[in-house]
């Protein structure tokens, strides 16, 4: 039986902007790192702190992460169907949209047209061309997955289906405002509602665009780069219902002690424990398929980017669980610490786990081997350590820092003052901000190595098409 | 079964994903918001408190600041009253943030005097000389306008009356922030009720400190007090300080409890030791002017 022609040029296009938004994300990441140590590098009024750290976010989870989403759905959903994507043309629509939106998105930041709902900041005439994205999106999907001609449906496509649907309900639902003007709304929920709604939202838009189409990328992209199948198929099964099923009730762990009422705080921090289990069950389901392969730790980078993206995974689902009880929540939030937990999950899981599928990708879009395996290397343990360092430093400064805002004195007196609480972080705020420069390096040694692939690229071993040719 | 029936797969995972989201998302909107949290005296914003809130959001201040006291000690001493769902009513949307680079803000209305403000956010380094918050005093620069306001206002359903709405011409964007900060967790009179009451006879710990002693306490001066009084006690936003002027306990008083209606903020979260300190310091060191 011959190959299905898979479309392969709309996969690099939506990769090759995903990288371009990725490098703006981490640039504007690196850029407000320094805000935070030296505040005369604030040029009002477009580019301040407060509104350039939107864009860094909304950079990353809509440019990189969704423009990555956009580029390995499309790539795996032909290749486990067995068959072309169902429309070219609307794909090829889907790519333009997108990056109108992300423009769009970044000028109207830059402007101060900011809901301030995290992660859904972008007013409402971008939410609109977000909704048509992902609707665009999603029929080309389901009606390829539909059309497949291979009867069964892997978990890769499980993962794909429910992050379809979950960003959906999500999105949609937080952004219902009424308009003032063009570039002005005021959501309809309002004061605790908005609270829970919102986080309703933005802790399970983690789980719909961050979680699932990662775990979808990492039960594709890890049998393929060993050669041998994952450990347990019933296992991937269960850990998918489990996790959208538990994930839904955990949003108000964001506001824990905050008026949202008490019992909804209780479950919400019940079930954060309780999905320690689905996600490990993902973990646990990697390393056993790594059984008598863990030798391609050495010999093979995607492997080592594929574990090590998995590795931090299983360690964010321990540390998020840990945050979620009210008494561990009541020390470290608002403090340096959360940002360090978010990064790990950004800078480690999701961007390990989404580069290992661009390397995996390069040969089969482009027909060329991958330019350097030595700069691939550089490239991780530069993004490693970058990450550590990040991570690191924040969860230091966070618990001093609340170390010092809960300190008191044998009279009841508190011992410091808000600003000296807030003077001591600025040693790790460098140390921070020099972590991010050295991720800044490792992506750039990334995009060059992506960049002399195309270029001067060899011609692929005929051992790579046979790989390929496995479902 | 499912894993051959994509239509069918989907619809279970809709139905896996609206468990939760009706329990713990749809289903509090039955209490939330309701009879059952209104707090009496919660009011909604005025024209200029309103455009300042926009302001707020449009300059992205919730990135670092929160506006929700949790109920714990140490949160409590240092910003007041814990946060009640009934103070939010009107908020569209909530800005309770979740990172605290810079203080919490739930409580900063009528803590700090309007002059405070301004100088703030115009210098916040002549006030706190450490801190990384950028200055905004550009939003001087900035005319509000009434028609577009008045179109929120209307949006909203909020009250307000063409007079406010034309007092607007006359304001810029910082006087309209300001303006929101001062209205930031004050509906409720936690202030008065808060207050510690001093029961017995107060009796100064440290009389007759000697000069060295009182110089030790100048950094807890120049931390709390020197913004608005001046590095030497001349004054500033705050009066020039002049120990003579008042008896040790009437000094200890006024710093302890505040003057909510001059402006003056409640340092009791220093706690007595200290705030006694501060009053030696005032009174008897003679390196100051007085």
């Amino acid at each position: 039986m011959g190959k299905p022609q898979y479309h392969t040029d709309i996969v690099k296009s939506f990769v090759n902007w995903s990288l371009v938004w990725g490098v703006v994300a981490v640039l504007v990441g690196v850029i407000v790192s320094f805000q935070m140590i030296n505040p005369d590098l604030n040029y009002p009024p477009y580019f301040t702190f407060g509104r350039l750290r939107p864009i860094h976010t909304n950079a990353g989870i809509y440019g990189w992460g969704v423009g990555t989403i956009f580029a390995m759905f499309i790539y795996m959903v032909q290749r486990l169907c067995k068959t072309p994507l169902w429309s070219l043309g609307l794909a090829r629509f889907q790519l333009w949209l997108f990056n109108a939106t992300i423009i769009a998105a970044a000028v109207t930041l830059l402007l101060g047209y900011n809901t301030t709902l995290e992660y859904h900041e972008m007013e409402w005439p971008i939410d609109l061309m977000i909704v048509v994205l992902w609707v665009v999106f999603s029929i080309n999907i389901i009606m390829t997955i539909i059309k497949r001609k291979e009867e069964q449906m892997y978990i890769s496509l499980w993962y794909m289906m429910a992050a379809l649907i979950g960003v959906a309900i999500l999105f949609t639902v937080n952004a219902l405002a009424v308009p003032v003007s063009a570039f002005k709304s005021y959501s309809i929920f309002a004061g605790t509602n908005s609270a829970n709604v919102q986080w309703w939202f933005g802790h399970n838009a983690v789980a719909m665009a961050l979680t699932a189409p990662p775990l979808a990328m990492f039960y594709y992209f890890l049998p393929k780069s060993t050669g041998v199948p994952i450990y347990s198929h019933r296992l991937s099964i269960i850990a998918f219902w489990s996790l959208i099923f538990m994930y839904l009730w955990t949003g108000a762990h964001h506001l824990l002690w905050t008026p949202i009422p008490d019992w909804i705080q209780t479950l919400a921090m019940a079930f954060s424990i309780m999905l320690i289990a689905p996600s490990w069950g993902s973990v646990i389901n990697g390393y056993m398929s790594m059984k008598g392969q863990w030798h391609q730790m050495r010999d093979n980078y995607l492997v080592k980017f594929l574990i090590l993206g998995i590795t931090f995974y299983g360690l964010q689902t321990l540390q998020g669980p840990m945050q979620a009880i009210r008494t561990f929540s009541a020390f470290i939030h608002y403090t340096d610490w959360v940002p360090g937990h978010i990064h790990m999950g950004t800078m480690g899981w999701v961007s390990l786990v989404s580069v290992a599928g661009i390397y995996f990708l390069l040969p089969r879009i482009y027909g060329r081997e991958v330019y350097s395996i030595p700069l691939a290397n550089l490239h991780f343990w530069l993004v490693v350590i970058g990450q550590l360092i990040w991570s690191t430093s924040m969860w230091i400064s966070g618990i001093l820092q609340a170390g010092m805002w809960n300190a008191m004195n044998a009279d009841g007196s508190l011992t410091y003052t808000f600003t000296e609480t807030m003077v001591e972080m600025y040693p790790y705020w460098w140390i921070r901000a020099i972590g991010g420069v050295i991720y800044l390096i490792g992506i750039l040694v990334f995009i060059y190595n992506v960049y002399m692939t195309v270029q001067k690229g060899k011609e692929p071993a005929p051992k790579l098409l046979e790989v390929e040719g496995r479902a | 079964m499912w894993e051959k029936k994509p239509i069918l797969l989907m619809l279970m995972a809709t139905a896996a994903i609206l468990v939760g989201t009706t329990i713990t998302m749809i289903l509090p909107f039955v209490w939330v918001n309701t009879e059952a949290d209104r707090i009496e005296g919660v009011t909604p914003y005025t024209p200029l408190e309103q455009e300042g809130r926009d302001i707020y959001m449009r300059e992205g201040c919730n990135n670092c600041h929160t506006q929700t006291v949790r109920p714990l000690v140490a949160e409590v001493l240092r910003y007041g009253d814990y946060s009640k769902s009934g103070e939010f009513v009107y908020d569209r949307p909530f800005l309770w943030g979740s990172k605290r680079t810079g203080p919490d803000l739930a409580r900063l209305g009528g803590k700090y005097p309007d002059a405070w403000h301004y100088q703030h956010m115009e210098t916040p380094r002549s006030i706190f000389p450490k801190t990384n918050m950028p200055a905004y005093g550009w939003l001087s620069n900035n005319a509000l306008k009434p028609d577009k306001v008045r179109r929120k206002m209307q949006v909203l359903g909020f009250p307000h009356s063409e007079a406010q709405i034309a007092e607007l011409a006359t304001k810029n964007e910082m006087d309209a922030i300001i303006a929101y900060m001062q209205k930031l967790g004050s509906d409720i009179p936690w202030r008065q009720t808060g207050r510690t009451e001093i029961v017995g006879e107060l009796r100064n710990p440290f009389s007759g400190a000697d000069q060295t002693t009182l110089a030790g306490w100048r950094p807890l001066y120049q931390s709390n007090c020197s913004a608005c009084h001046g590095t030497n006690m001349e004054g500033g936003i705050g009066p020039e300080l002049v120990g003579d002027y008042y008896d040790e306990e009437t000094l200890f008083r006024i710093i302890y409890d505040g003057i909510a209606a001059g402006g003056m903020p409640a340092y009791a979260n220093l706690g007595s030791e200290r705030v006694w300190q501060l009053v030696n310091l005032i009174k008897y060191d003679q390196s100051t002017g007085d």
